[in-house]
Formats: C-alpha cells, structure tokens, sequence
C-alpha cells in the first residue's frame, strides 16, 4: 500500500462541509454516514482498539498521543463505570478547526462518539464544548437528538445491545477547561483547575471513574477509519504521524481558511494554495500549532508539519493552527498579546503561572512602550525558566513558549525596545487587514 | 508585592479588579419562579452526578435573571445540595458569567494576538469611541455591553465578533459600526455564521440546553472552511482510493 502518490489536499473529515444542509442526518447518511457505526458494532470491542491503535491515529488535540494506546489503559477490572469526554473546548489561539467542523457535520463526531464508546466499554460519553460558540451548540444538541430518534443513541443501539447515552455540555469561558484534567473538574461542577497526575483520567478521571478524553478531530477521525481500514489511513502521512489532518491557515495570508491535508505538508505547500502572504510583504513568524507552540520563521518553511518535523525545530505541532505573520507586524506586540492572553487564563492554581504570568506583562508593556529597561530581555528569560515546568499543567510551558522562542528569533527587535515603542518601528495600522484611516495611531 | 509603605491605613489593592464574589447586599429582587427551578432540576437529571449541571444552571439562571444573581446562586445550591459559597466559586471563576446587569445584547471583539495584529484591537476601541463605554460596560440606553473577548476559534475569519456569542466575521471598524447601530436600533441582524440574533438571554437559555429551534439558520460553513475543499475539488484532489478486497470499483464510490 506505501509510497503511491498521495494527493496534496485529501478531504476526508471536511469532505461534506460545503454540502447543502450538511448537518443535517438525513444528509450525513446520503454521504454514507453512520454505516461505519454498523460495521464497528459487528466488531468486537478489542479489534476496534487495535484498528485504531493500529491505524497510527495521534491525537488531534496538540499532544499527539496515540488515541487507541490511550484506549488501551482503560482498566478491564474497575468496578466504576467507564466514561468517554470529548474535549470541544477549542480555545488555544489560532485554533479553529474544530469549531466548523461541528458546526457543519456534528454528526461525524457523535458518530465517531457512539464507536469510541462502544470500544472503551463506556455507556455515558459527554461532548464539552466551550460556551462562547453557541451555533455549534445548537447543532450538536440537534445531532444528538436526531441520532437519538433514529436508534444510533440510547438502549440497544441498532439492536446490538449496546448502550451509549451522550450529553452535550456547555462550558462557561475558561480556556484552562481545554486542559483535560481542569475539563474534568469543570464537567464535575467545579472550578476548572488542573489536578496531579498521577493518578491519570484514564485510572480516575470522571467522577474518579476510568475516563478516556479525546479531541474532536481524533474522534472523528475514527468512523473514517473504521470504513475505510487502517492501511488506508495510513497510506496519507508520514513514517511516524499517519493519516490527514485539518491545517488551519490565518492572519497575513491571501486567502486563510481549511486545509485538510496527509501529515507532513510544508508550509510553503500550505502558503502556496492559500495564494502566499499578503500582496508586497513577507513572512516574518508564524506558530505551527497555536500561540502555545514555539513560533517559527521562513527558515522553516521546508519543514514536515508532523510531531517529529516540528520537534526537530524546537517547536510543536500542537493543534495545527498556522498563524502568519508578515513583516509590518511587531514581534514584541505580539508576543505581549499571547502573554496577556495567558495571564488572563491562568486559573491561579500555580503561584509560578499565576504570579510569573502578571510580571511578564508588566515587562512586556514597557517593551512595547519602549521604555524597557538594560536587563529587561534577562529579566524575562529569567521568569520563563521559573514558569515553565514548574507548575500543574502545560499552561504554563504555553505561556513562556512564545516568549523564549521570540527571544531567541528576534532578540534585536525587543533591544530595540529599550528605546523605540513598537508603534513607531511597526506602525500598527499596516498590520491590519483593512485599509486603516488612522495609519500608526497607538491603539 | 510589598506594601512598604506601613502606618495605619495602608490599603490591599488587587489587581484583579473583578474578583470580588457575588453581591449579595443590593437588590434582592428575582425573576426566579417555580418554573425555572422545574428546568433546572431537569438540567441536574441528565447528568450521572447532579453537580456536573453546575455550569449549565448558572446560565439558565442568566437567561432568566440577566446576571448571576445571589437568588439564582441560592436556588443552584439548594437543587444540588451543595452551598452558596461553592456555586458562588464557580460562578465568579468563568468569564461568561456576569455579576453586573447585562445589555440585551453581549458584543464581543476578539483581541487576542492574531485578531488584535489584524484590526480588532483598532476595532474595539473604535467602538468604545461610537458607543461611550469601557472595556465590559453597557450603553445608556440598555442595549449593548461591550467587551474584549479572547480567541474565539474563528481565526481564519479575522478580524471577528461575536454577538450573543453568534459569529460576526471579518469585521471592519465600518461593518463593526453599522452592526452595533442595527442591535441599537432593533433592527434584524444575522450572525455571519449562524441564525439570525436574539438576545444574549436567549443565547444563554440555549447553552443551557434548551432547544430554540434555530439550528437550521445559517450556512454550514463559511467560506474559509471550505476553501481547502474547493480547491481540491478544483484540481481533482482526493484521499486515497479505499482498497479493495474485491479489485476495481470500490475506490470511486463515495464521491
């Protein structure tokens, strides 16, 4: 099966989102959804974890851990019941993948939702998704309803006895509950905050119940898999990151949008069919996977878009969300912003992330304002050695990342902001993407 | 943060200036009925443990009471039979739950990083100009409060807003102006991607769990979403051919 060509673009997931009404059951079914539901439930629970295993599906969600390995841990043995939570809480910036695709074809992923239960054992499954999104809400309520009439949801699902319950839950604003053990907190009832591991969700998670918690895409890539085989998928990808996945282009692009490609696409591929960077300028840095991987610049453009091609430039290929930005745009702005955003959404468990996220801003405003201090940069490098790694979860490693790797690309444009605001060396008004009446007005 | 300066009056001042809890010392007045306490024991039922209904019952009590109030906070607690101080923890750790009294419609502009870099940081304070208020606060006339709101999963569609968390996207400061005139003056208004705007109590009955019936509103993706499609399309792209147990035929099928 190796090596045929495989073509650029492969829709797969993405494949109906242009469909009239493709939310719609009715239509999901004419596309020739749920028939792989049908055939999984022929399966025995155990084929459908090794297919998976097997097939060499990653995680969607940034980690890349192998999805049917992670089944594999559920314990056979625990008298509690077994939970499947599916983690729709998209928040890391940049990301916005998961957000159309439940919005067009919700029922890729309760299908996906109903086999993975099947195959982990668990009669309850729950789709967390954030609260801010309320479309896609409506949407998966309405799947989950019509998947309920049809037999697809409830008892004895399509007479195989099996039983699958699956609630939608609303999240209230808290981009910490897109951490697996704070989501779990969260569905509890409780304050989003991470907890220690071990023990792991998959020993006591839910209700201190064996939990597997999945991304979106990696659960709806599992009815493709499930149809179609494991060689099949793994005819797309590379040796280690099988299979397509969803690229997500935006900022200083052409044209920004949807990719659904074999693992391991360049950029430059990906740049070249969204028509390249905007008319005149140049790339300068991008984040292969959200603001929480280490950014990037044209140097890379060569490299695979896979966990081992990102890794190999000290990055991540986290969430697959590329963020472009051309050369009007101030690394030191923009590097504040991310950070602001991580203070924000710090959930304060951490006194590292908490306070260290505070005094990074603090640092970063005078950078922008160009009034840093001699040190400032050493200062700053200082703090992200004390955040990193020091705290519950990987909040805090986001945090720094994009301060340590700005840093290490562009260390004379954050000296220059001992002196010069970052308005006047990048006049904000060129960044944007509509013509700006007030060129370089200091927002 | 030292506090050196000593002596008899020296002040904490927090720099988190919404961290106060819920204030239970003004009004007391509710919009709470039987009825509403009937919905919310109906959310608690659909979970295995009945505190998982937490986050859904706090918004149902916001589409009813346009703000976490210290009555809905009282009924939360005493369906789940957990206390105040637990339902007020939760309500004042996420950011969709107000404390303040609520416009009829949540405008939000995006400005983390990518939106901020692309005009929504111009975009807002464009608006906070147009309307006369701060970051988080609502119009005179009642009609919008306006806030700064972090990454909504629309970055292919910078820069966005959101409406009674409805997507508003690649806005303008010009689009952005003529949207919150239209909401003002109650004209109809439709989400770029999604159904035709309501109230954000409305929107908040919905993330309850409570069907509107506007599912069907809308387009199923935006034109961004598709575009990788389209082009596939275009130049006759596709994933591979399933292989076949019997040869020929199979691979075509499903386009």
């Amino acid at each position: 099966m190796s090596e045929q060509s495989v073509d650029l673009l492969t829709p797969v997931l993405t494949r109906n989102w242009g469909d009239e009404r493709a939310w719609k059951l009715s239509n999901y079914e004419r596309v020739g959804g749920y028939a792989a539901l049908r055939k999984a439930l022929k399966q025995t629970p155990d084929e459908l974890v090794n297919l998976v295993k097997d097939a060499g599906l990653r995680g969607r969600g940034g980690a890349g851990f192998p999805t049917g390995m992670k089944w594999s841990f559920v314990p056979k043995d625990n008298p509690n019941p077994t939970y499947l939570v599916i983690n729709a809480d998209e928040s890391e910036p940049g990301t916005c993948k998961d957000i159309p695709l439940m919005m067009a074809s919700p029922h890729t992923l309760v299908e996906g939702a109903i086999i993975s239960s099947y195959a982990i054992g668990a009669e309850h499954a729950f789709i967390y998704v954030r609260g801010e999104v309320l479309h896609v809400a409506r949407r998966l309520q309405q799947a989950v309803r019509e998947a309920y009439s049809a037999g697809y949801l409830g008892k004895n699902i399509l007479g195989s006895g099996v039983n699958v319950d699956l609630v939608i839950h609303s999240g209230a604003g808290a981009y910490i509950c897109g951490e697996e053990t704070a989501l779990l907190d969260s569905l509890e009832g409780l304050r989003g905050q991470p907890r220690l591991r071990p023990p792991f969700p998959a020993v006591a998670g839910l209700y201190a119940s064996p939990t597997v918690i999945n991304n979106v895409e990696s659960i709806a890539s599992v009815p493709c898999i499930v149809d179609n085989g494991k060689e099949w998928f793994s005819s797309m990808g590379t040796e280690k990151s099988k299979g397509m996945t969803i690229y997500s282009l935006s900022g200083h692009v052409k044209r920004p949008g949807q990719f659904e490609a074999p693992m391991g696409i360049t950029l430059r591929q990906l740049l070249e069919l969204a028509g390249g960077v905007r008319d005149g300028h140049k790339l300068k840095f991008w984040t292969p996977g959200g603001s929480s991987t280490p950014i990037l610049t044209d140097e890379h453009l060569d490299l695979p878009l896979d966990y081992e091609g990102m890794a190999g430039a000290g990055s991540m290929l986290g969430t697959k969300a590329l963020q472009i930005f051309d050369d009007t745009t101030s690394v030191v702005r923009t590097t504040l912003r991310w950070v602001e955003f991580y203070k924000h959404e710090s959930c304060g468990k951490c006194t590292p992330c908490r306070e260290g996220s505070w005094w990074l801003v603090q640092i970063l405003l005078r950078l922008e304002a160009g009034e840093g201090v001699e040190g400032d940069i050493e200062k700053m490098l200082d703090l992200c050695d004390n955040i990193g790694g020091r705290s519950f979860c990987a909040l805090a490693d986001g945090a720094v990342a994009c301060v340590t790797s700005a840093v290490r690309y562009f260390r004379e444009e954050f000296e220059q902001a001992y002196h010069t605001p970052a308005w006047e060396l990048f006049p904000y008004g060129r960044s944007a993407l509509f013509a700006s009446s007030k060129e370089g007005a200091n927002a | 943060m030292s506090g050196s300066e000593s002596g008899p009056q020296h002040h904490f001042a927090s720099h988190f200036a919404d961290s106060g809890g819920v204030d239970f010392s003004g009004d007391q007045s509710t919009n709470i009925t039987e009825e509403t306490r009937e919905e919310l024991r109906q959310i608690a039922a659909r979970y295995p443990q009945a505190r998982s209904a937490l986050l859904p019952m706090l918004h149902l009590v916001q589409s009813v009471e346009g703000r976490v109030t210290p009555a809905g906070i009282e009924a939360c607690a005493e369906i789940l039979e957990i206390s105040t101080a637990q339902v007020s923890g939760v309500a004042t750790f996420y950011t969709m739950y107000k404390r303040k009294p609520m416009g009829r419609h949540h405008v939000g502009v995006c400005t983390t990083a990518l939106c901020a870099v692309m005009g929504g940081d111009q975009i807002l304070s464009d608006l906070q100009d147009h309307l006369g208020v701060g970051n988080d606060e609502t119009t005179e006339d009642g009609k919008i409060t306006l806030e700064h709101v972090e990454c909504n999963a629309a970055c292919d569609f910078a820069p966005v807003m959101m409406v009674n968390w409805e997507f508003m996207d690649n806005m303008t400061p010009d689009s952005a102006r003529e949207l919150v005139d239209k909401l003002r003056a109650d004209e109809e208004v439709t989400s770029t991607r999604g159904a035709t705007i309501s109230t954000w109590r409305d929107a908040e009955r919905v993330l309850a769990g409570f069907d509107d019936g506007r599912a069907d509103e809308g387009p199923a993706a935006g034109p961004a979403s598709t575009l990788g499609l389209e082009i596939a399309k275009e130049k006759g792209w596709q994933a591979p051919a399933v292989p076949a147990e019997a040869p020929a035929d199979a691979g075509q099928e499903e386009k």
